[in-house]
């Protein structure tokens, strides 16, 4: 059961990439949440009304500016893009598994949906 | 310290009849109550395969009168959130089908990226009645389900050739299993990643229908690979959502850390969990709030 054995290395690399990408992320925004709410805490929270405000990190580049500068929700967001990323990246270690294991036609279907991710993510912060 | 007050209207639009309630409450304690709310929405989410954005939407709207689009953006997150967290339990214990996942998350990704620019030329409240409807047809479709043990001993080609039959570990020993209607399952699919790039959430609902009813995976088997494959089509979406403003830190954080939490508790208890009670607490607490969706979709009150 040489097959089997494979297919068990691939979800435990799986399982151990998301655990990973998930744990990082909440320490994150922990970090983030814990500076946010000492300066902000006491403040009153505005959603009612939809705004694009420049306060929002809504692109990489804001992300990090506010990422150098300190701000707790900079730091927050950024937690955010690594959640959003995680599982990216566990289709990207998907396509390395499946190569390894010689399923390339699941190799394939994998790519495939990591190019529509990517041409998505581009799009849409490019639009 | 200045003085400070919020008011969060619990009935924000009801200020013509006069009868207005109104709830004082800084960040931090607003903060705490999503924290709360969250938890349950990752500890559902994971239970389900239906992610956490069926208790987000909801209660940002509804209870706290939140802009749906600040509510979509959070939900996108919380089921990224209740997806991943949970996924690493479930890929490792064996119950996810990931090879079934990856298919037809073709599908799904293929679709949410046309719903999500479909979204710019729909307005809120028609997403609202969308979303009640969704939910009113999966609290009908729970409350249908068979039990899950009859299991067909198909010989689908399609799904032989794209190694689709597995097993999975149950209480009494590994079971195998095949899958039918690979091309209806994949459809339904498309349809589903449509849905969840136009409402931004996982669309679960259709995921969980599509392989339990049609393909005829097991249950366990399908709210697993359902939860495995909505983290990856909702960040198909997310990138535009960041970029629109719809992801706003401060309403995202108590959600990122409550869901994660959440689901890490869900995963835990689903190996275990009678499946067929839950699933029926369930469908009634989803149709509660469709209905609640659907009064304030078609009132434009969203």
């Amino acid at each position: 059961m040489k097959k089997f054995r494979h297919d068990r290395d691939i979800q435990l690399m799986i399982g151990n990439l998301l655990r990973a990408g998930v744990v990082l992320a909440f320490f994150i925004v922990l970090a983030g949440a814990v500076i946010y709410l000492f300066r902000h805490g006491n403040e009153l929270p505005e959603y009612h009304v939809f705004q694009r405000g420049l306060n929002n990190f809504h692109t990489f580049s804001a992300i990090w500016e506010g990422l150098l500068a300190g701000h707790g929700r900079a730091i927050i967001q950024f937690g955010i893009v690594v959640l959003i990323l995680t599982p990216i990246s566990r289709i990207a270690f998907s396509v390395i598994g499946f190569l390894l294991e010689k399923d390339y036609l699941y190799a394939g279907i994998t790519l495939a949906v990591l190019a529509i991710i990517i041409s998505s993510l581009i799009a849409g912060m490019g639009a | 310290m200045r003085p400070v007050t919020i008011r969060i209207n619990l009935k924000n639009k009801v200020k013509a009849s006069g009868e207005e309630t109104i709830l004082i409450m800084t960040i931090l304690v607003f903060t705490l109550v999503i924290l709360l709310g969250s938890l349950l929405a990752g500890f559902l989410g994971s239970l389900t395969g239906l992610g956490g954005g069926f208790v987000i939407i909801p209660l940002l709207t509804l209870v706290f009168g939140i802009d749906i689009r600040y509510a979509i953006g959070a939900s996108l997150v919380a089921v990224i959130a209740t997806s991943s967290g949970a996924a690493s339990s479930y890929v490792k214990e064996g119950i996810t089908n990931m090879r079934l996942g990856m298919f037809l998350e073709i599908a799904t990704t293929l679709g949410a990226v046309a719903g999500a620019f479909l979204a710019v030329y729909t307005s809120t409240h028609i997403i609202a009645i969308l979303f009640g409807f969704i939910l009113i047809f999966s609290a009908i479709l729970s409350l249908r389900r068979k039990d899950e043990t009859a299991l067909t001993p198909s010989a689908s080609m399609l799904a032989q050739r794209l190694k689709l039959n597995s097993s999975y570990p149950t209480p009494q020993g590994v079971i195998d299993y095949s899958v039918t209607n690979v091309p209806g399952g994949f459809l339904i699919m498309l349809g589903a990643g449509i849905l969840s790039g136009l409402l931004g959430l996982g669309a679960g609902v259709l995921k969980v229908l599509a392989m339990d009813n049609v393909m005829r995976v097991p249950f366990k088997v399908s709210t697993t690979t359902s939860n495995f494959m909505i983290g990856v089509t909702a960040a198909a979406s997310a990138g535009i959502y960041l970029y629109r403003g719809y992801i706003d830190p401060g309403l995202c954080m108590p959600v990122v850390l409550g869901v994660l939490a959440g689901a890490f508790l869900g995963s835990k208890v689903l190996a275990r969990a009678n499946s067929h009670s839950l699933r029926t607490v369930f469908a009634f607490i989803i149709l509660v709030i469709a209905l609640e969706m659907l009064y304030n979709g078609f009132t434009k009150k969203i």
